[in-house]
């Protein structure tokens, strides 16, 4: 497998982690009336997995971009 | 300080920067020294999705419907995600045809259709008008605002504002001035505007800037921080609910009005379409094609925006609800609209400087957007709206044109400022009644009608024109009914009934519970229905409508675009010739003269072509040129024109069934040459076994010469050094030189025969013979080497076998090889050899079989080859030369015969041939 294509199947698989998070079950779990270290749950809930998944996509580019800097011609999405 | 000369000087100024930095931009980008070439302008350039709408808007979302506003960050975020599959397959399309907008893009992938181009500008215009008008209101708005400090004006009607005394509209005109300059300097192949992307990146900091500077003052300066925020709006909520006379509940209400997703109706769904018609918004805006594709200057790029454009997205959003709960606490009574918290709180608590900064900041989220918005609606007007129908006009009108560079750029200035000056009557007329997100999620929803056609367009084949159309007309119109009209109706344009009861009071028909539809809020509702129908159309009318040759081109092209090398591949399906200096003069018209020579000489370098000997365009060419001129004009335009000159229109299904055709053919006749190639490899093995085994031959026979010769010389030595030996000894010694002679004689004439045989020049001596007669010759004349070995023969011969005729002495050869043969296999002492003659009605049949080592089953084949010799690893070389195998088939094949073993390894063999007894006619002839 090329980086390219281990990089794009990477990404896809935290696209269908983020529309699980950000999803009714998940979300309904954290809607709740509660405050955790003085913020509301949800709204915590809600940026935390936020930047958990900008934080994933950045390592998820960067480790694999590395060996194939030039611009690939061959594969695809 | 903050009178309304200096709020004025500060926007002009900062208009000022704006200009200065886009022309710079542009300066470096014509010195060849990009500043835009890198990830983080990149990324920065995307941030245009932050409009004011985000800027003042998801405060007031926050206010009135709680956490709902982050969907629109959070789809954004997603689809960036999958920003490798769809974004970069966008931009490598859009690069290889030189699209330049939605409508282009869209236009091209069904067979450069000016029908579905018009369609989609026209929804893009009705689309994003209104959203330009959101952003003139916020800059409006804002100004406003800030020119009353120290006064925080409750309320205000924009119809009091003259349009003379409106800084909107300046600022409006100032914009166009923008647009017109940096996005329509000259007409260009790749329409990359270096110098607009510069600026744009630019508000994007100011913004962002804005809204945190704003944020942190509120949350740590107004108040201790997040959690000392939140713990007075649960205690102020508390105080309320204690008034109400509902106590008790710690701080329900602020949970319910503004953190939860609330229970009503079906609100996880709204959340859902929220973050999908967001999902789909980022890609496909006009604006976010523009800076995304368009503007792209490097598909790697892609690689850090994936995550920075989010992590942009996050901070900028990070501050909304602790602003909006800060509005709400510091304005109790509701008085002021929420859209504008933002603003009016560091007014209200005197912060100048802050407040002015967010008066910058909201501008710059409004200026950005409408800059980019104008330029690519412009670019789709020009090329997908109005270039197809003056193509259309007769051509005496439009032939005397010799430059038609000046015609496209004033058609994009006047549709420049044709949109800016509808967003601004839009504001003035309808925009006044409704809250700035609720324009902005009509908007979304209408371009959420793009992604069945686009996203079909890249990733399935099956999509055709019809299709496309009928989905988009379809989803336009459900639009229409369920946002669009209700929305005038708020205007007080159509009456109130419309809503409440349906059109005519059919219950049914209620634009905002469509058949009965109920619990979804107006937008999901509206996007449901529209999408429903639009991807319903677009998959029926696909399926069941006939595609045009054209529709099938287009639609490989880009689904395989990786596949598919780019420049060469389009000529493949077009195959048009036109008279160069035509096509030539059609290039200057469009681009000038100066771009065309540029555009042809790297045509001409890259295939090392040269001018001088061209007179005709081929395809090759000719579909260069369409794609040069499609990146000024558009796709479908540019069909339109290059066709005009081009001798043969071409693309009729027969041509694409001949070009099928031509390849099977290709790929037939690759076949047969690969299995010729397989043929010929394995003749020359052949032959160089046969040399292996000629070598061996040689080397065989040498051996076999050279072992009697030794004898008989070593012997004729002893008997010539010693004349005194004794007369026994003598007489056996002779004896063995005559029979090593006789064996040397025999070797020698085996090779003599088999030469003779091989070479057709044997005499052969045709009589007629009896079978048994030739048995018993040969069993006496090989006698000696049976009792040598000690090995017992048995005969079982019938009396009066059939005359057959043929040459005796061969036949009799034959059957001396085949008994010296069986010998040689046999164990000494052991051995036991049959011979049996049989006949049936035409042929008579010898068998002689053998009780020796056998042969193996993959050498039965081979053994009455020629030179060849069955090698047992166990015994090594056998004895003889393996050539009276040969010489036997030779003779019996010569006398029509058969011949042929039947052997087990370990237990024997039996060879056997047959011959014809009617032999006469066939070898007398």
């Amino acid at each position: 497998m090329t980086p390219k294509a281990r990089k794009n199947k990477r990404l896809v698989g935290l696209f269908l982690l983020g529309c699980v998070l950000f999803n009714c079950p998940l979300l309904a779990l954290f809607n709740l009336k509660t405050m955790i270290f003085g913020v509301p749950l949800l709204f915590l809930y809600i940026f935390t997995s936020w930047t958990l998944l900008i934080l994933l996509a950045a390592i998820a580019t960067k480790t694999s971009s590395r060996p194939s800097s030039k611009p690939d011609d061959q594969t695809g999405p | 300080m903050l009178e309304t000369g200096v709020i004025l000087f500060v926007s002009f100024g900062y208009m000022g920067l704006l200009f200065f930095i886009a022309h710079y931009g542009d300066k470096r980008a014509d010195a060849g020294r990009s500043i835009i070439s890198n990830p983080y302008i990149y990324a920065l350039s995307l941030a245009v999705y932050c409009t004011a709408w985000t800027f003042y808007g998801s405060v007031g979302l926050a206010v009135r419907s709680g956490l709902g506003f982050l969907t629109i960050y959070i789809g954004p975020t997603l689809m960036a995600l999958l920003g490798w599959m769809v974004w970069q397959k966008i931009i490598r399309i859009s690069k290889v045809h030189r699209i330049t907008s939605i409508a282009d893009f869209i236009a091209s992938r069904y067979g450069k259709s000016t029908t579905l181009g018009g369609i989609v500008t026209i929804i893009a215009v009705i689309g994003i008008i209104p959203y330009i008008a959101l952003q003139l209101k916020a800059i409006s708005t804002g100004f406003f605002l800030i020119n009353q400090y120290p006064e925080i004006t409750v309320s205000f009607h924009y119809s009091e504002i003259p349009i003379i005394g409106d800084t909107a509209f300046y600022i409006a005109l100032l914009l166009a001035i923008f647009a017109i300059l940096f996005g329509t300097r000259h007409l260009d192949a790749t329409e990359r505007h270096e110098g607009l992307v510069a600026a744009i990146a630019l508000e994007s900091i100011v913004k962002l800037a804005a809204t945190l500077t704003v944020g942190i003052f509120v949350t740590y300066f107004i108040h201790n921080g997040f959690g000392d925020l939140f713990q007075k709006v649960a205690e102020y909520a508390d105080a309320k609910n204690s008034l109400g006379g509902d106590s008790g509940s710690v701080s329900s209400v602020i949970f319910d009005k503004y953190l939860l997703i609330k229970g009503q109706g079906n609100s996880y769904t709204d959340w859902s379409i929220y973050l999908l018609i967001s999902m789909l918004a980022i890609v496909f805006l006009p604006r976010q094609f523009q800076v995304a594709v368009v503007e792209n200057v490097n598909e790697e790029h892609l690689n850090k925006a994936i995550w920075l454009f989010p992590l942009y997205l996050l901070a900028i959003n990070i501050f909304v609800l602790p602003v909006a709960f800060s509005g709400v606490l510091r304005f109790p009574d509701g008085s002021i609209d929420a859209d504008t918290f933002v603003l009016t709180l560091p007014m209200a608590e005197r912060q100048q400087l802050i407040a002015l900064f967010v008066y910058l900041g909201g501008m710059s989220a409004a200026t950005g957007m409408v800059i980019v918005e104008t330029i690519a609606l412009s670019t789709m007007i020009c090329n997908d709206l109005v270039m197809p129908v003056l193509l259309r006009l007769p051509i005496e009108s439009m032939g005397l044109r010799q430059d038609y560079s000046g015609l496209l750029l004033t058609i994009r200035r006047c549709s420049i400022v044709l949109v800016l000056l509808l967003g601004y009557a839009y504001f003035r007329t309808i925009g006044e009644f409704y809250a700035l997100v609720s324009i902005g999620l009509m908007s979304f929803a209408l371009v959420a009608q793009f992604a069945p056609a686009m996203l079909g367009g890249i990733f399935w084949k099956g999509g055709t024109r019809s299709g496309a159309i009928c989905g988009l007309i379809a989803g336009f119109a459900v639009w229409m009914y369920t946002l669009f009209l209700p929305s005038l109706v708020q205007a007080g344009i159509i009456s109130q009934d419309f809503v409440n009861q349906g059109p005519f009071s059919i219950e049914l028909l209620k634009p905002f519970q469509l058949f009965g539809l109920q619990h979804f809020n107006r937008i999901s509702h509206s996007v449901f229905w529209s999408m429903l129908a639009n991807i319903g159309f677009y998959i029926g009318v696909s399926i069941f409508s006939r595609p045009r040759a054209i529709d099938h081109t287009q639609a490989a092209l880009f689904v395989d675009v990786f596949r598919y090398s780019g420049e060469a591949a389009e000529s493949h399906f077009w195959r048009g010739t036109a008279y160069l200096p035509d096509l030539k003069s059609l290039l200057i018209r469009i681009l000038g003269k100066r771009r065309t020579d540029a555009a042809l000489s790297e045509y001409a370098d890259k295939r090392k072509l040269s001018w001088n000997y061209l007179v005709t365009a081929d395809a090759d060419l000719v579909s260069y040129a369409e794609r040069l001129l499609a990146g000024a004009i558009g796709s479908a335009s540019a069909r339109v024109m290059v066709s005009s000159v081009v001798k043969e229109e071409s693309l009729g299904i027969e041509e694409v069934l001949n070009i099928l055709d031509e390849t099977r053919q290709v790929i037939a006749y690759s076949r047969e040459l690969e299995k010729a190639t397989a043929e010929l490899q394995k003749a020359n093995q052949r032959l160089q076994d046969l040399d292996r085994l000629k070598d061996e031959f040689i080397s065989t026979v040498t051996h076999e010469l050279r072992t009697p010769l030794t004898s008989v010389r070593s012997l004729a030595e002893i008997l010539h050094t010693n004349p005194s030996i004794d007369a026994d000894q003598h007489k056996n010694f002779t004896e063995i030189i005559i029979k090593e002679s006789e064996r040397l004689t025999r070797l020698i004439n085996q090779v003599l025969d088999y030469e003779k045989i091989e070479s057709a020049q044997m005499d052969w001596i045709i009589t007629s013979n009896d079978m048994k007669e030739i048995i018993q010759d040969a069993i006496a004349s090989t006698r000696q080497l049976v009792e040598d070995k000690n090995i017992t023969i048995k005969y079982e011969l019938s009396d009066h076998p059939p005359l057959i005729s043929g040459d005796r002495d061969r036949l009799v050869q034959v059957m001396v090889n085949l008994i010296s043969n069986a010998v040689k296999f046999c164990d000494a002492d052991r051995g036991e050899i049959t011979i049996r003659l049989t006949s049936s009605d035409n042929r008579v049949q010898v068998d002689v079989q053998d009780n020796g080592i056998g042969i193996r089953a993959e050498d039965q084949g081979k053994i009455f080859e020629k030179f060849q010799q069955v090698k047992d690893p166990a015994r090594g070389r056998p004895f003889g030369t393996g050539i009276g195998l040969t010489i036997s088939k030779r003779i019996i094949d010569f006398h029509h015969g058969k011949i042929w073993v039947n052997s087990t390894p370990g237990k024997g063999s039996t060879f056997s041939f047959s011959l014809p007894t009617t032999l006469e006619s066939a070898l007398t002839r």
